[in-house]
C-alpha cells in the first residue's frame, strides 16, 4: 500500500513540474509574433526616439506594459471611484508607456511585494512612491527621480512632540512596514535614528493612526500625501510644521532588463524634459493646497 | 555559476551579516518563543478548566445541575464556539485594537490573544482525553470513598493526558507558528523582523527563506522532544 502511495506521489510531483513547466513557456511564444506588430504600429503616432527603444524592450506580456503598485497611497497611487486606478504615479506611467507604444496595466498589491513582483518577473516597473536607498540599489535598478517625498510627523493635538527633536526624548513612534518612515526611525541613534526600540511598525498606515488615536504610540512619520488625508479624517490629530525627511521618488525595475531600465529612464527624462511631470504633480498636489 | 554564487554570498551577506542583522532575527525568535511560552502556559490553564466544566456537565447526564454549572457550562461553550469560530487574525486585530487599544505591552497582547485562542482547542483535546477514560473508573474511585477531584485528579487526567500528548504537541506546533501572526498588532516577532529586513534591502530570497529554516529547526526540535516525552510516558506499558 505504501509502495503504490509513494508512486501515486511521485506522479503527482511530476505532473505539478510539467504544469509549472507549461506555463512558463506558453506566453513565450506569441510574444514574438506580438512584438512584431507593436513595432509595427509605433511609427503612425510615436516620435522616433521612442519607436527605437520599443523595439529592443522585453516586457512580461506583449505590447504591455505592468506596473507594480500599492493603491492605497494617495494621491500617488490610489483607486477612483469608478473602481480604476488614478494617482501621480499613475498618469506618470500611462505616458510612458504610451511613448513606448506599450499599453499600461497596473497590478495592484501589498507594499512589500511591489519590489519582489519586478525583480520576479511578474510586473515590469515597480512605481509606489519608492525612496531610492543605497542597499536597495543592489537589488533593483531605479530611474531618474520624477518626484519629492515629504516624510512628516503625525500627533496628536496638544501633544508635547513640537519639533523632530522631541521625539528623541524615548517616545514611541507609529511608522508603516517598509517604508522609508520605517528605515530611519529604527536605524542606531547613532545613525540619526531611535532604535528599534521606540518604533512599532504596522502594516499600513491607517493602523498607525488608529494606534496613535489609542496612544500606542506617541507620534506617526508617514508620507506627507497621505498624513493630510488621515489627519482631514480624523479630529484631534495634527501635522509638525517641521518635516521629518525630504526624499527622492524613482520607479523600480529589475536588474535583469537593462533594455526596458534605459527605455523606461529615457522616456521619464523626455517627460520630465518637457515639463509633462511636473504638470501631473501640480495637479494632484499643489491643486489640493 | 561563479557569478551565481558570489551573488548569492552578497545576498547573503546582506541578509545576515551586515549591520549585524542576525541579531534581528534572534531577537524576531525570542519574541517567538516568548508568546508561544506565555499562549501555551495560558492555554493549558484555560483548556483544563474548560475540559473538566464541560465534562462534568456532560458527564451528570439525567441528574440535577446546579445552576452554577449549568451557566459555567454555557458559558465555556460559547466561549469555545466564538474562539474557534472566528480566524486568529481577527482576534488578534480585535484585541490589539479594539480591547487593548492604548496599551503599549504589545507581548502581553499578543500572548493573551493566542492563549485565549490556544484555550480553547486545548479544551477540546483535552476533554476527548478526559472522554476516552472508561467511566467505570470515576464510578470505581468514587465508590472507594475519593472525591471528585480527587479522582480526576490522580486517576483520570494522568491517563488522559498520555492519550492527547501527540495532540497536544500538535497544538504547540501550530501556536509556535501562529505567532507569526502577532506581525499585525506591530510586535516585531521572526516573521516581522524578515519582512523588515527585506524592505530595508529589496530582497525577498534570503530573509523569507531564512526564517522558513529557522521555523522548521525549531518545530523540528520541538517533535523529537514531545517524541522522547511520549516514549517516556509509554515506558510502563505493555501494548
Amino acid at each position: 500500500m505504501k509502495k503504490y502511495f509513494a508512486l501515486l506521489l511521485a506522479g503527482v510531483m511530476a505532473l505539478s513540474l510539467a504544469a509549472c513547466g507549461g506555463s512558463s513557456s506558453a506566453p513565450a511564444a506569441p510574444a514574438e509574433t506580438q512584438k512584431e506588430e507593436t513595432a509595427a504600429e509605433a511609427p503612425a503616432e510615436e516620435t522616433p526616439a521612442a519607436e527605437e527603444a520599443a523595439a529592443d524592450i522585453k516586457t512580461v506580456e506583449a505590447g504591455k506594459l505592468h506596473m507594480a503598485t500599492n493603491a492605497a497611497f494617495p494621491p500617488y497611487e490610489m483607486i477612483s471611484d469608478n473602481g480604476g486606478f488614478e494617482g501621480i504615479d499613475v498618469e506618470i506611467a500611462t505616458l510612458i508607456a504610451q511613448k513606448l507604444g506599450l499599453e499600461l496595466v497596473v497590478d495592484d498589491m501589498e507594499f512589500g511585494s511591489v519590489i519582489t513582483s519586478v525583480q520576479g518577473g511578474k510586473s515590469d516597473i515597480a512605481m509606489a512612491g519608492l525612496t531610492v536607498t543605497e542597499e536597495r540599489k543592489q537589488n533593483v535598478d531605479f530611474t531618474e527621480s520624477y518626484a519629492t517625498g515629504v516624510q512628516v510627523i503625525i500627533v496628536p493635538e496638544g501633544s508635547d512632540i513640537q519639533t523632530v527633536d522631541d521625539l528623541a526624548n524615548n517616545k514611541m513612534i507609529g511608522v508603516q512596514d517598509g517604508t522609508t518612515g520605517y528605515i530611519y526611525c529604527s536605524s542606531p541613534v547613532e545613525d540619526g535614528g531611535y532604535g528599534e526600540d521606540h518604533v512599532t511598525s504596522y502594516p499600513n498606515g491607517a493602523m498607525a493612526i488608529e494606534a496613535l488615536k489609542g496612544g500606542k504610540v506617541d507620534a506617526v512619520v508617514i508620507d506627507n500625501e497621505p498624513a493630510k488625508a488621515f489627519v482631514q479624517a480624523n479630529a484631534g490629530l495634527k501635522i509638525l510644521d517641521t518635516e521629518y525627511i525630504v526624499e527622492n521618488y524613482a520607479i523600480g525595475i529589475s536588474k535583469d532588463n537593462n533594455g526596458l531600465r534605459d527605455a523606461v529612464n529615457n522616456a521619464l527624462k523626455e517627460l520630465i524634459a518637457d515639463g509633462s511631470v511636473k504638470l501631473i504633480v501640480d495637479k494632484y498636489i499643489n491643486a489640493e493646497n | 555559476m561563479g557569478t551565481l554564487f558570489q551573488d548569492l554570498a552578497a545576498q547573503f551577506n546582506q541578509a545576515f551579516i551586515e549591520a549585524d542583522r542576525w541579531q534581528r532575527y534572534l531577537s524576531g525568535i525570542g519574541i517567538s518563543f516568548t508568546v508561544t511560552l506565555g499562549a501555551l502556559i495560558i492555554g493549558i490553564i484555560l483548556g483544563v478548566l474548560v475540559a473538566i466544566i464541560r465534562t462534568l456537565h456532560d458527564q451528570q447526564k439525567g441528574t440535577d445541575h446546579s445552576v452554577l454549572l449549568s451557566v459555567a457550562n454555557k458559558f465555556c461553550e460559547f466561549y469555545t464556539t466564538v474562539i474557534r469560530g472566528t480566524p486568529m487574525m481577527v482576534q488578534l486585530l480585535i484585541m490589539g485594537f479594539v480591547i487593548f487599544k492604548s496599551s503599549r505591552n504589545l507581548v502581553g497582547v499578543a500572548i493573551l490573544s493566542l492563549g485565549i485562542n490556544s484555550g480553547a482547542y486545548t479544551a477540546e483535546i483535552i476533554r476527548s482525553g478526559i472522554m476516552s477514560i472508561d467511566p467505570g473508573q470515576m464510578e470505581a474511585g468514587r465508590s472507594l470513598g475519593m472525591d471528585y477531584i480527587t479522582v480526576m485528579k490522580d486517576i483520570i487526567i494522568p491517563q488522559a493526558i498520555k492519550n492527547i500528548l501527540p495532540a497536544l504537541g500538535n497544538e504547540l506546533i501550530t501556536l509556535f507558528k501562529d505567532t507569526s501572526l502577532v506581525t499585525v498588532i506591530g510586535l516585531t516577532d521572526l516573521t516581522k523582523a524578515a519582512q523588515q529586513i527585506q524592505a530595508k534591502t529589496y530582497q525577498a530570497f534570503m530573509p523569507y527563506i531564512g526564517i522558513a529554516i529557522m521555523y522548521l529547526v525549531v518545530v523540528m526540535i520541538l517533535t523529537k522532544l514531545l517524541g522522547i516525552l511520549e516514549r517516556r510516558l509509554r515506558e510502563s506499558d505493555r501494548r
